[in-house]
């Protein structure tokens, strides 16, 4: 392991920096602005490694929590066809966590430690996962909006200077457009419907549409962490500009199907080419963030019921592969004995 | 007051087809309940896949009925419109999850038969059966396989672990006899070549039981009772309840496409 802890020594209170390490800065970020993937082994500062495993983690952690209220609609799926492609779906945002989770790995902190900032709290996810799923189609406007959203976000992280978390990203974006156009489908499906079924379709948008905004973060005037991150190449374009890009890309998607928006300020800005909106509650977004969501509590709730369930299985599992290891000796250790 | 529910002639090939379709549809389902609350994120993933190969298992079954009861029925309406009476999966399947140790148990038992099973259809004089049987062995030799090394885990790991799978062992036993079940129909398709005789299955369903016991410690109950009904749709009362989530939708919106 390398030292991860002397970037910048404390004396007296006052951080002293060492020339050498300047010059090794300046070559770290020569590298970024060059284009080069930094790698687990290359030297990077802990200000680099902090922010990375801070977002690889959180986004791990939204894949997980993200299973619950999916999950939620397994067992009611309306057809058996859509019974498989929700399993299949929500099973791919389980592996999406596993990878995320491995990648932090590469960072210096292990799943176990990753999990428990998730289950005491600490550590974030998504806003988006403590709304309810109340009806079938919510199952729609989260793989239409939801992982719509998700992608706007990632796919720029597919070109992110640390090279596990752009590999990663490759291949979860491959999956959330395939769910992106599964979710759309649903919809699609429901707005040809019956009556009900459109109007179904038209309660969901209702009641998403407002938090997948939020989900692109606060407004860039209020972001804490965009330069550096900019700057870092972890980040390429603002919360807002891809706020916006999931807006113009998401609006003609939803007239197409017939439905209107909850927002009565969109209107198509011909001078810019862009779908104009309303003001977002940031409020309601500080409050979800805060823990006050709907449902903010029951996944947590969940997650860590399930977590506790299943410790004396994870400790089953590892005291039969001692007495495995300790069996596999034991016979090696035989002849010579003999 | 009209319903929305159906009921189909079975004749002893449609029977037959059904018994395996429910077996795999009900199955799936339980093993989905799991989905995002295993003991670990690899089970998630691992549960799920077991659960979409039975739902994949059931699609072509249902597909197959529903061509053989030739009222232009779909996969969904055998599924979704039969009531509990006319469901034919046997008891075991429906038993709920229980604890880590119950799901394991029940799956290890349905796979030392199930994997036998299909493999001995794979033989099938219906060339439809034989070709979902030679898709259906690659699956239960993995979900066998799966299911095994975790039983052997459990049995052989702490002391807890090894007494709630004896216990779940204990509990799920007696429901393991109806999958060697048939009937006076089922033995008709054995003459003509078509079904293998499940009785036929008992001697690889106990060896293969015998050895993953032995490696995980546990012991056999010696019960000679049994649970059975399933196949003639006395079910127990977890099934209502299954289907009560499984049909909701289809129910309440008769005739809409999803
Ligand atoms: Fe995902
Ligand atoms: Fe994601
Ligand atoms: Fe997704």
């Amino acid at each position: 392991m390398y030292t991860q802890a002397l970037n910048a020594q404390e004396v007296h209170g006052r951080p002293v920096v060492d020339p050498a390490e300047e010059a090794r800065g300046a070559r770290f970020q020569a590298r970024i602005d060059a284009e080069d993937r930094i790698e687990p082994n290359d030297w990077m500062p802990e200000g680099y490694r902090r922010t990375l495993t801070r977002q690889i983690s959180q986004h791990a952690h939204s894949e997980i929590v993200g299973m619950l209220p999916e999950g939620n609609w397994i067992t009611r799926a309306p057809s058996l066809k859509r019974k498989a492609a929700l399993l299949a779906k929500v099973q791919d945002e389980a592996g999406h966590g596993l990878y995320l989770y491995s990648a932090a790995e590469t960072l210096g902190t292990s799943r176990e430690e990753m999990f428990e900032q998730l289950l005491s709290g600490r550590a974030k996810y998504s806003s988006i996962f403590n709304y309810p799923t109340l009806t079938w189609a919510d199952i729609g406007a989260i793989g239409w909006l939801v992982d719509g959203a998700a992608i706007m976000n990632q796919i720029p992280l597919c070109r992110c200077s640390y090279g596990p978390y752009a590999r990663a990203m490759i291949r979860v974006c491959k999956e959330e457009s395939f769910h992106q156009r599964q979710g759309y489908e649903i919809m699609l499906t429901l707005c040809r419907g019956t009556p009900e079924q459109k109007a179904m379709a038209q309660d969901a948008l209702n009641r998403w549409w407002w938090p997948c905004l939020m989900m692109f973060g606060p407004p860039d005037s209020e972001s804490q962490h965009s330069d550096q991150s900019a700057k870092w190449k972890i980040k390429r374009f603002t919360n807002d500009e891809l706020r916006q890009k999931f807006v113009d890309a998401t609006v003609p998607q939803g007239r197409y199907l017939g439905l209107t928006f909850p927002d009565p300020e969109l209107a198509f800005d011909e001078a810019s080419g862009h779908w104009r909106f309303g003001t977002i509650d940031w409020e309601e977004f500080k409050q979800v963030l805060a823990g006050n969501g709907p449902c903010n509590r029951q996944r947590m709730k969940q997650r860590r019921d399930a977590h506790a369930a299943g410790a004396w299985v994870r400790e089953a599992a590892m005291a039969h592969a001692q007495k495995r290891a300790r069996r596999a000796a034991e016979a090696a250790a035989l002849p010579e004995a003999a | 007051m009209t319903t929305t529910s159906i009921t189909l002639a079975e004749t002893p090939l449609l029977a037959l087809v059904l018994r395996r379709a429910d077996d795999a549809l009900i199955l799936g389902h339980r093993l989905s309940e799991w989905c995002g609350h295993g003991p670990m994120l690899e089970e998630d993933i691992a549960l799920a896949n077991i659960a979409l190969d039975c739902v994949g298992q059931a699609r072509s079954l249902y597909d197959y009925a529903a061509t053989l009861d030739g009222r232009g029925l779909t996969e969904d309406d055998l599924a979704y419109r039969r009531d509990v009476g006319q469901y034919r999966n046997c008891l075991l399947v429906e038993q709920p999850n229980g604890d880590f140790a119950a799901t394991i148990v029940r799956q290890v038992l349905a796979s030392a038969f199930l994997d036998p099973y299909w493999r001995a259809m794979t033989a099938s004089a219906d060339p439809t059966l034989a070709a979902i049987a030679a898709k259906a062995e690659k699956e239960t030799a993995y979900h066998l396989r799966h299911s095994a090394e975790w039983l052997i885990r459990l049995g052989d790991g702490t002391p807890e672990s090894h007494e709630r799978t004896q216990a779940a062992l204990d509990d799920l036993w007696p429901y393991s006899g109806e999958l060697m079940e048939s009937d006076d129909a089922e033995a008709e398709l054995v003459r003509a070549g078509i079904a293998v005789d499940p009785a036929a299955i008992r001697p690889a369903f106990d060896a293969t039981v015998a050895m993953v016991l032995r490696e995980a410690t546990l012991t056999a109950p010696a019960a000679p009772w049994r649970q059975g009904g399933g196949r003639v749709g006395r079910h127990s009362e977890h099934l209502g309840f299954i289907l009560a989530d499984l049909q909701y939708l289809q129910r309440a919106h008769p005739g809409a496409t999803w």
